[in-house]
């Protein structure tokens, strides 16, 4: 059977199982469609909140991320677990006790006042669909190089498929089949990182692997890494590099941005119980650490599979060359993954062969690309000759160890962060099933996300926007109606982002991080653990945060992310060594400080708003979720 | 519901609980991972050092305990101060 065929059939399969579920499990009030009905057991619960969780950024991005970023990246491993911590300690459980839908609606009631309400949804709303661009896009790469179709048809077909059954299933039918999802996507995860780590340390667990021995050097995974990086000229895998003011504040983003993502928070709202808040919180971390603790594992063994796979004889002998490529089966995965554009390999010094390493160039590459788009023949001229100099610097000093190294013109081979983990079974030679698993993993998560993200989306909508405040009268059944078409218009206009991505998902999902720690987060914190802030106090928080973070992301990331209106740069930001993707730690701090300041400056909130804060503190009364 | 000084005590012993907790939750990540690893430098594991493990395995190991251990602290504080469900 070719690999087309068991694609087809293993993610086939997996999407009948899923229909399966949101079939069996057609909602019929509103208050199912939503939340379950308060029903669902925490284990459940956590699986579900596991695979809401773990998007195409978990599954497909992260471990290529750090396979290139080494140590300064476990920022996103701390970041996307140690914010579970926060949820189960200062949110979910107080949330599950007030008992209501969405976080706007708590919002709305604890700053008792329409426009707090307005602005919860207009914040969800930028964080909600900024994450959907990210995961159809993660969903149109993942087709596309499987099923062998255009991105844009990969994109359609991903954004039908969401779009039947989170429309037809509601919540239920998206726990239940979240579970389903959360399966197929661990194995897939889990599989492949067992048979590498087998392979390379012979340690059947990937966590541990990492810190074991390699079976060729017979000396540690990480130290013989860190030995080949550095000989090729990039930065030690396992040394920091960033500031640690930035990393210490994308870790903090990440961490308060994951407690303050409403499709996040709104799970907690579906367990029968308070005391199921604060276990589902500590399940869904279990199920979430079995992917997270995989996922170091498989970045520092993807990053040495490939040098490997470039260098089969060693570092000081001839890598693989262009016509190895053609011709050998086990190199078909570069002229696969070369056809979809997120794998390059130029032959820049014509000797036939590709020379792997860092030219310490990037830099003065992008800028040489950038002339030759304008057009200025002395710009070019200039650019090119930074970039020839650069790389015969770099070149020079490699010599010592590499005597070819002297003939180098430039790095010959680019790899995308994105292909890594789906790349990762056919670097490493693995049967057809598996790479077929890991599709079908790789779609599991980036769904389950996107459906996740588009109930948030339709409720805060047709519940919070319609219901709560242009037409309270409104029918369920109008209600729900609402809710299915906000749910249509929010995958159109993802699938049209997704076309047109205004940035790399990357940075778009940044921006959904730093407004969910900026606005969010806070505002739910406070509203909670203080009963002074008031409606004035919120509000100006909430803006303060969103704007001063908008503003600090689109300053250095281009207005609207279009990349030439930047003033700055991540590599010169604007304050000290804070980049963009770090500043929601900043904006949270912020708006935490207006917040108390104008609270301060006027009156306390009435008594029944007291009264309020004090029920949601103490578990005892607390009934299943309601409608108004 | 439960009279207004037993809540109010129950409230306490939270706040109490949750800053105890976050003292832990805030060393071993961003102590032990980032900021405290120059000190840690000297205990070896595995060809590098354990703030690199805590960065990237350890820290999410503590996360795990401290929400469990939550759950069943508060459940008891629950039961204790009769707040609960």
């Amino acid at each position: 059977m070719d690999q087309f065929t068991l694609n087809l059939l293993v993610v086939g399969a997996t999407f009948v199982l899923y229909f399966g579920i949101a079939i069996w499990a057609r909602a019929g009030s509103t208050a199912e469609f939503y939340a379950a009905g308060g029903g669902v057991h925490p284990i459940a619960n956590g699986m579900a909140t596991g695979a809401d969780w773990m998007s195409a950024a978990s599954f497909i991005s992260m471990a290529g991320i750090i396979a290139f970023g080494g140590y300064d990246t476990s920022a996103y491993l701390m970041g996307w677990t140690g914010g579970y911590v926060l949820l189960a300690m200062l949110l979910a459980p107080y949330l599950r006790k007030f008992g209501k839908f969405t976080v706007p609606e708590f919002i709305g009631d604890r700053f008792y006042s329409g426009s707090a309400r307005f602005i919860g949804v207009l914040c969800l709303l930028i964080i909600s669909i900024t994450y959907v661009i990210g995961q159809m896009s993660g969903v149109g790469v993942a087709f596309s190089r499987f099923l062998e179709v255009s991105n844009a048809t990969g994109l359609y077909i991903g954004a039908a498929v969401v779009f039947a059954y989170a429309v037809l299933g509601g919540m239920k039918g998206i726990t239940y089949t979240q579970v389903a999802q959360y399966i197929v996507l661990i194995i897939a995860y889990t599989i492949p990182a067992i048979f590498i780590s087998l392979q390379l340390t012979g340690n059947p667990i990937p966590a541990l692997g990492l810190f074991s021995n390699e079976v060729h050097t017979g000396q540690p995974l990480l130290q013989t890494l860190d030995q080949i990086v550095t000989d090729l000229g990039f930065k030690s895998y396992t040394e920091q590099s960033d500031t640690t003011l930035n990393m210490f504040l994308f870790t903090m983003s990440l961490m308060i941005g994951t407690a303050g993502l409403p499709h996040v928070i709104v799970r907690f709202f579906t367990v029968p119980k308070v005391s199921d808040a604060r276990s589902s919180a500590g399940w869904a971390l279990v199920f979430i650490a079995l992917l997270y603790l995989t996922a170091p594992a498989v970045a520092a063994m993807a990053r040495l599979n490939l040098i490997n796979t470039f260098y089969p004889n060693g570092l000081t002998s001839a890598p693989v060359s262009m016509a190895d490529v053609e011709t050998k089966e086990e190199l078909k995965w570069v002229k696969n993954w070369a056809t979809t554009g997120l794998l390059k390999v130029t032959d820049l010094n014509g000797d036939g062969l590709i020379q792997y390493y860092n030219d310490g160039a990037t830099a003065l590459a992008t800028k040489l690309a950038d002339a030759k788009k304008a057009g200025n023949e002395a710009a070019i001229a200039e650019a090119q000759a930074a970039f020839d100099a650069k790389v015969a610097e770099t070149a020079a000093k490699m010599a010592e160890k590499n005597p070819q190294a002297a003939d180098w013109k430039g790095n010959e081979l680019t790899v995308n962060n994105d292909i890594m983990v789906l790349a990762n079974p056919e670097i490493a030679n693995l049967p057809g099933w598996v790479i077929a698993l890991v599709a079908a993993g790789g779609l599991a998560a980036a769904l389950s996300t996107a459906a996740g993200l588009l109930m948030a989306i339709s409720s805060a909508v047709s519940h919070d926007l319609i219901k709560g405040q242009l037409n309270p009268g409104i029918s369920e059944k109008g209600e729900l109606l609402a809710a299915r078409i906000s749910m249509a218009v929010a995958i159109a206009v993802a699938t049209w982002l997704g076309l047109n991505p205004p940035g790399f998902a990357a940075q778009t999902v940044a921006l959904a991080f730093g407004v969910a720690a900026a606005t969010i987060f806070p505002a739910l914190m406070m509203g909670i653990f203080s009963k002074r802030i008031n409606a004035q106090g919120a509000i100006a928080g909430m803006l303060v945060g969103l704007i001063v973070t908008v503003v600090y992301i689109f300053l250095h990331k281009g207005w609207f992310f279009v990349a030439d209106t930047a003033s700055y740069s991540d590599s010169a930001p604007m304050i000290l060594s804070i980049k963009s993707t770090s500043f929601g730690a900043v904006g949270a701090l912020i708006n935490f400080i207006v917040a108390f300041a104008v609270s301060k400056a006027t009156a306390a909130p009435p008594a029944h708003v007291q009264d309020l804060v004090e029920s949601i503190r103490i578990p005892k009364g607390a009934g299943v979720a309601q409608s108004h | 519901m439960a009279d207004k000084s037993s809540s109010n005590a129950y409230w306490a012993a939270n706040i109490r609980t949750i800053m105890i907790y976050l003292v832990v939750w805030f060393v071993c990540s961003f102590g032990f991972g980032i900021l405290l690893r120059p000190m840690l430098a000297g205990i070896k594991i595995g060809g590098t050092d354990l703030g690199f493990w805590f960065a990237q395995q350890g820290s999410i190991l503590v996360f795990l305990v401290l929400n469990f251990a939550y759950a069943a602290r508060m459940n008891k504080l629950d039961r204790q101060y009769g707040v609960e469900e």
